[in-house]
């Protein structure tokens, strides 16, 4: 399965100088009336990494990729990709630069082989050359099998598959990728990991969007962490989890027996953390029935819980997810 | 609205000498910058039509040969004659037009929406290097297309039933295709501002059809109280007829440069309309 390789970037990427930036953004602005959705983005992908732009809904992933692709005009700041200025020559930059959008834009009239030949046209290839390439780019999409299936014989899983290959049609050095795999099953968002690492093992430069912190957390090489239109943090994830944030986390939850008769407002661990948390940790915070203790040393945290009668708890290293919600706060954004 | 701040022009050194000739080179209102990109996307159209071309070539022809044969008859009955001709054959001309019309708005209509909008088939190919210029250009071209095997199946029809003269009837495929341009040009303003399927029917019923009555299809213009006939002259559609008649008819046509002038007119306009419109839905 993993034994087809696609050469993504080949050509492209010999000719080209390595040292050159897939994407380069300095001081990237968009506003859109009196709403600033992107209010001052820099960042510069290196070749051959996996870049993770991670936020909540709203923060401005997608517009930033919409301006580094020439699809809008930013209100301030400078794009290139792949080396070309940006929206001067999007539409040239674009010919090395594969995208999976957020929404699947998939041919619904077209077999699977057919959405690959037509989608190659746009590049200027010819059919042979097209033809030539759809069993390699079908076995890559783990789609063999598919080649004359209609798109609505196909499962969410083989659709996103499909359109990542899709997107492989020109051998691209940069692949771009929003949101891959939401709203996929496990398995389907384990094939599609399993087939980035690939792209990336084999040169390909891949800068996507998520909300998932395991998805970036196993394929970043860096991220950058966004929200209200700017980048809070960036670097590789185990450096963010280092910088932002306490190493160790205590999660303590259940009842309490140590409250007694003090029973006014909030649940058994946010009147524990009320009495105790400034006592053993740096920061904490309650999320509805459960309080989260930040600490460098979970030592006497856990001798004084475990004294405690009736509470439970949880001890185990911060993660991605701890920094995310930490900077992103825990409000809900609809 | 595209304007940028003065404080980026200094620092992006691609930005040219000039930063107003930037704002104003990403203006939705630019001249459309046209270039062969569009073919690849009218063949992906032409490919999605041959997989259902019958049902659809016998569904475009179906409507207007029943209003040919129906109302050439019917009203034949009782109107012998129209302008020195059989009813039928004044009718002809005016389903051709009315048949190209149809077709070109409803692919740009329905069809257009449904890809811009419904299947965001228009996103996947701007994310190519293919710029929504060529895109919007594309569907122009397709629809008129479309349009044109339209017009040119009701003109064999009529052609073969022999209700038309054909001394000059090789004119009309070229005539069919700039009318099925300018339709499908004026069909995709609306197109680039409908908010869903129903806004059509506006179109249709505030637009297409008091111009199909009022452009001289099934009746002479000069029925109409002179108030009137000089509303109709600012129609596409009596335009593309006052040409088409006469050829039908055997004759050469009177103002031929001034009606042309007024459909392309129609055409280009509308076009750059549905252009600026649809660049400022879609590359906001």
């Amino acid at each position: 399965m993993s034994g087809t390789t696609v050469r993504a970037s080949g050509q492209a990427r010999d000719e080209a100088a390595p040292t050159r930036a897939p994407l380069s953004i300095r001081g990237l602005r968009k506003r859109y009336g009196d709403a600033e959705v992107v209010a001052g983005i820099d960042l510069e992908l290196r070749p051959g990494e996996c870049f993770t732009l991670l936020g909540p809904n709203g923060a401005g992933k997608t517009t930033t990729l919409r301006c580094a692709l020439g699809l809008t005009t930013p209100s301030a700041g400078e794009l290139r990709l792949a080396g070309l200025p940006v929206p001067d020559r999007a539409r040239e930059a674009r010919m090395r630069v594969g995208i999976v959008p957020q929404q699947d834009s998939l041919d619904p009239d077209f077999t699977c082989s057919e959405n690959l030949i037509v989608y190659g046209r746009y590049f200027g290839l010819d059919d042979a050359t097209i033809r030539a390439r759809v069993p390699e780019l079908l076995a890559f999409a783990g789609l063999d099998g598919k080649r004359d299936a209609r798109i609505q014989q196909l499962s969410g899983g083989m659709k996103r598959r499909l359109t990542l290959a899709r997107a492989l049609v020109n051998r691209p050095e940069l692949l771009i990728l929003d949101e891959p795999t939401t709203g996929l099953d496990p398995q389907a968002r384990h094939l599609i990991w399993e087939r980035l690492k690939q792209l990336i093992r084999e040169g390909t430069t891949v800068l996507l969007t998520t909300h998932f912190m395991d998805e970036a957390e196993r394929l970043a090489d860096r991220l950058a962490i966004l929200d209200g239109g700017r980048i809070l943090t960036e670097g590789s994830p185990r450096d963010v989890i280092a910088k932002e944030i306490e190493p160790q986390v205590v999660e303590v939850y259940g009842d309490w027996n140590g409250r007694g008769r003090d029973r006014a407002g909030g649940g058994d661990a946010e009147a524990w953390a009320a009495r105790h948390a400034a006592e053993f940790c740096r920061r904490h915070e309650v999320s509805g029935e459960t309080a989260f203790c930040y600490v460098e040393d979970a030592g006497p945290l856990l001798a004084h819980l475990a004294a405690q009668s009736g509470l439970r708890y949880l001890h185990r290293p911060a993660n991605l997810e701890d920094v995310f919600l930490k900077l992103t706060g825990r409000e809900l954004r609809d | 609205m595209d304007r940028r701040p003065s404080q980026l022009r200094d620092d992006a050194p691609h930005a040219g000498a000039n930063p107003d000739l930037r704002a104003r080179v990403r203006s939705a209102w630019r001249p459309p910058q046209l270039s062969r990109r569009f073919v690849p996307v009218w063949r992906r159209n032409f490919l999605v039509w041959r997989k259902l071309a019958l049902p659809s070539v016998l569904g475009n022809l179906a409507d207007p040969v029943i209003y040919l044969f129906g109302l050439g008859f019917g009203i034949g009955m009782l109107v012998p004659e129209v302008g020195g001709v059989r009813y039928i054959s004044f009718l002809a001309a005016g389903m051709v037009c009315y048949s190209t019309m149809n077709a070109a708005s409803f692919e740009v209509l329905y069809s257009g929406f449904s890809r811009m909008h419904v299947q965001k088939t228009w996103e996947a190919i701007m994310n190519a290097p293919v710029d929504l210029d060529d895109v919007v250009f594309a569907e122009l071209v397709w629809a008129a297309s479309k349009a044109w095997l339209s017009g040119l199946a009701i003109l064999l029809v009529v052609s073969l039933a022999g209700i038309v003269e054909t001394r000059y009837v090789l004119w009309l495929p070229p005539l069919i295709f700039i009318v099925g341009l300018a339709f499908a040009a004026l069909g995709l303003v609306m197109t680039a501002l409908a908010p869903s399927y129903d806004f059509f029917m506006y179109y249709f019923t505030l637009f297409v059809t008091p111009m199909t009555l009022l452009s001289g299809v099934f009746f002479p213009v000069e029925q109409l109280p002179a108030a009137l006939q000089a509303a109709t002259n600012l129609l596409p559609l009596t335009h593309a007829i006052e040409l088409a008649r006469p050829l039908l008819l055997g004759r050469a046509p009177d103002d031929v440069a001034l009606h042309l002038a007024v459909v392309l007119g129609y055409g280009a306009a509308a076009f750059w309309l549905a252009l600026a419109l649809t660049r400022r839905r879609l590359l906001r």
